[in-house]
């Protein structure tokens, strides 16, 4: 039994989360999430009712089951600090949890993060009470300048959503790792299992997975082979990783006999 | 701009099928199994402008009108107990009938109903462009038509509308207005389709890197039967449209492609999964069209044409189904219908 995950005095029994964009149903998406034992899931905003007049051509909420899962709410399609700010506070007013997946990609074609706005939207919701997770890069000062206003996680991205190429900022991440003192939740790329087994085994506490799972042929099935490759990853990393080598380590020394 | 070259250079059927399945790959990789729906609302079709293929061309005798906010708000109502979270309204371009102030109390009318709305409407310069948007108007569709300057200058022989240079600068001047999420296109049949398509290739590119911030989607339409009989000259195979929605989508793997009811019921179903990320449906083109207003000002205009339709629509439609009909078909095709993709929230304040 791997060690438990705690974010903001939270404990989540799984280290996959999981993002509910992209699926071919409503209906499939909730079966997926049950099938993989996840305890927190994001969903955005700009797709849910926030009006609170139980519209059913918005009707993703009502598939998430809020007994069973930490529904994180996401700011996806905001440009700048204070539509994220906006868009958040709007979550809370619908009844979502003061969580936030802080997410603030002014470009639309790769998705990729905007520092500065995400540091002040940050700043915002941390003082208004939220247990801010941030979408970041891979970016070590960033991440730490956000674990210093408070924030309760930093999530660096692997490579651009939607890419499935995995971890191609490893030596950041690696840096990020090293120095947290908060969770690090790597989002974003993972595009296989062994994505997330590499993510685990290097020291993440976490990591959420959408594109992969969603767009499987079979997303339980894949959702499932995530659950244990995020298990086989944390069992190794708790177990201690061997280290790297360039020359052979013979099992049986040469000169072991001169005692 | 030479990846989309190679792409849409003649491909045998199995190269073609290849194209297929990877653009098919791609598209599921950005936009997941996922269709975003859309409805135009008309709201006028009085128009200046003669454009030779329009059914709202100022030469043809239609019956001509120009809804109220009220009546906008009528047609949005119906629209949205449809399912509908996301407009675009349409209208011809007349100074007049057709101001920024109309437009602008049309938006602010509606913005209340609908999170995400949409503008197909005349050329603006960017404050006029500034006020849609604080207005409600999240995106902006224009169309350049025929990027072929000497093919758009036949057929745009008289109105504002002749002038090429400041219709294709809108989307530049949209996106510096605050605009979020711009559709451009060409209207297919009018030239040869792939130097239509490379032109509009190129304008997609530098678009890409100059309005970096807004959300680009690409539109396609076939020229459909519409008043005045106009035969297209280039006329556009389905194995063509096949071929150059695949090319679309492989050199632009994150860019919106739009589907409007322009086509067949039959073929925007087989079209849907090579690159389709937005959909109308249960589409209307007459001014008042879905809750049969048709006690709104009639302006100008007067007794149809000899075989022309009574109804003042700007073209025919080919995919009759309705909303919910068609929601369902895309569910039986693994597609989720998503009808809500914007929130208010991301709105510029009123």
């Amino acid at each position: 039994m791997t060690n438990q995950l705690q974010i903001a005095g939270k404990n989540f029994s799984s280290r996959l989360f999981v993002g509910t964009g992209k699926f071919s149903s409503l209906e499939l998406m909730r079966d997926t999430l049950a099938a993989c034992g996840t305890g927190l899931v994001t969903v955005a905003l700009r797709r849910a009712d926030l009006s609170g007049s139980g519209d059913a051509h918005a009707a993703i909420l009502d598939y998430l089951d809020s007994a069973r899962y930490l529904i994180v709410p996401n700011t996806s399609g905001a440009m700048n600090a204070e539509e994220a700010v906006r868009l958040a506070r709007l979550g809370v007013a619908a009844g979502l949890p003061h969580w936030v997946k802080l997410e603030i990609h002014p470009d639309p074609r790769y998705l990729l993060p905007d520092p500065i706005e995400t540091f002040k939207a940050a700043e915002i919701l941390v003082k208004e009470g939220f247990i801010v997770l941030p979408y970041i890069n891979a970016d070590p000062v960033l991440a730490k300048r956000l674990q210093d206003v408070g924030c309760a996680a930093v999530m660096p991205l692997g490579a651009p959503i939607g890419s499935n190429r995995g971890i191609e900022t490893r030596a950041q991440i690696e840096i990020i790792i090293e120095q947290a003192t908060v969770p690090v939740v790597i989002d974003a790329g993972l595009g296989t299992p062994s994505h997330a087994a590499q993510a685990m085994e290097m020291g993440a506490d976490a990591v959420l997975i959408n594109t992969a799972i969603a767009v499987a042929p079979e997303p339980q099935r894949m959702a499932r082979a995530f659950m244990m490759a995020v298990e086989c990853g944390r069992e190794a990393f708790e177990t201690g990783m061997p280290s790297l080598s360039q020359t052979a380590a013979p099992t049986s020394p040469l000169t072991g006999f001169l005692g | 701009m030479r990846k989309f070259q190679h792409w849409l250079e003649p491909k045998t059927p199995a190269e073609l099928e290849q194209m297929a399945q990877e653009a098919r790959r791609l598209t599921q990789a950005h936009f997941g199994k996922t269709v975003r729906l859309y409805a135009p609302l008309y709201l006028s079709n009085e128009c200046v402008n003669v454009c030779q293929y329009c059914g709202f061309s100022r030469e043809h005798t239609i019956r001509r009108l120009t809804l109220t906010s009220e009546q906008v708000e009528t047609e949005a109502r119906h629209l949205v107990k449809e399912g509908f979270r996301s407009i675009l309204l349409v209208a011809g371009e007349h100074p007049k009938w057709i101001s920024e102030n109309y437009l602008a109390e049309c938006l602010a009318r509606i913005r209340p109903l609908a999170p995400s709305l949409a503008l197909e409407v005349g050329p603006m310069d960017t404050d006029g462009y500034r006020m849609m948007v604080k207005a409600g108007a999240e995106a902006l569709t224009i169309y350049q038509e025929t990027y072929n300057t000497k093919r758009y200058a036949e057929l745009h022989p008289a109105g504002p509308k002749k002038d090429f240079d400041w219709r294709l600068e809108c989307p530049e001047r949209a996106a510096e207005a605050g605009m979020r999420r711009i559709g451009v296109g060409a209207l297919f049949g009018l030239s040869d389709w792939r130097e239509e398509a490379l032109a509009l290739a190129a304008h997609t590119e530098y678009l890409l890197k100059t309005c970096w911030r807004t959300f680009l989607t690409v539109s396609l339409p076939r020229i459909r039967p519409a008043a005045g009989d106009f035969t297209p000259p280039h006329p556009i195979s389905n194995r063509e449209m096949v071929h150059l929605i695949c090319a679309l989508r492989l050199a632009f793997p994150q860019i919106g492609i739009v589907l409007s009811t322009r086509e067949s019921a039959q073929f925007r179903d087989a079209l849907l999964p090579l690159g389709i990320t937005h959909m109308s449906a249960g589409s209307n083109t007459e001014p008042g069209g879905y809750t049969g207003i048709n006690s709104g000002e009639q302006t100008t205009g007067g007794a149809p044409e000899k075989n022309q339709p009574e109804t003042g629509e700007q073209f025919h439609i080919a995919d009759e189904r309705p909303a919910a009909a068609f929601a369902e078909q895309l569910k039986k095709l693994g597609y989720d219908p998503v009808w809500k993709d914007w929130d208010q929230g991301l709105n510029a304040m009123p």
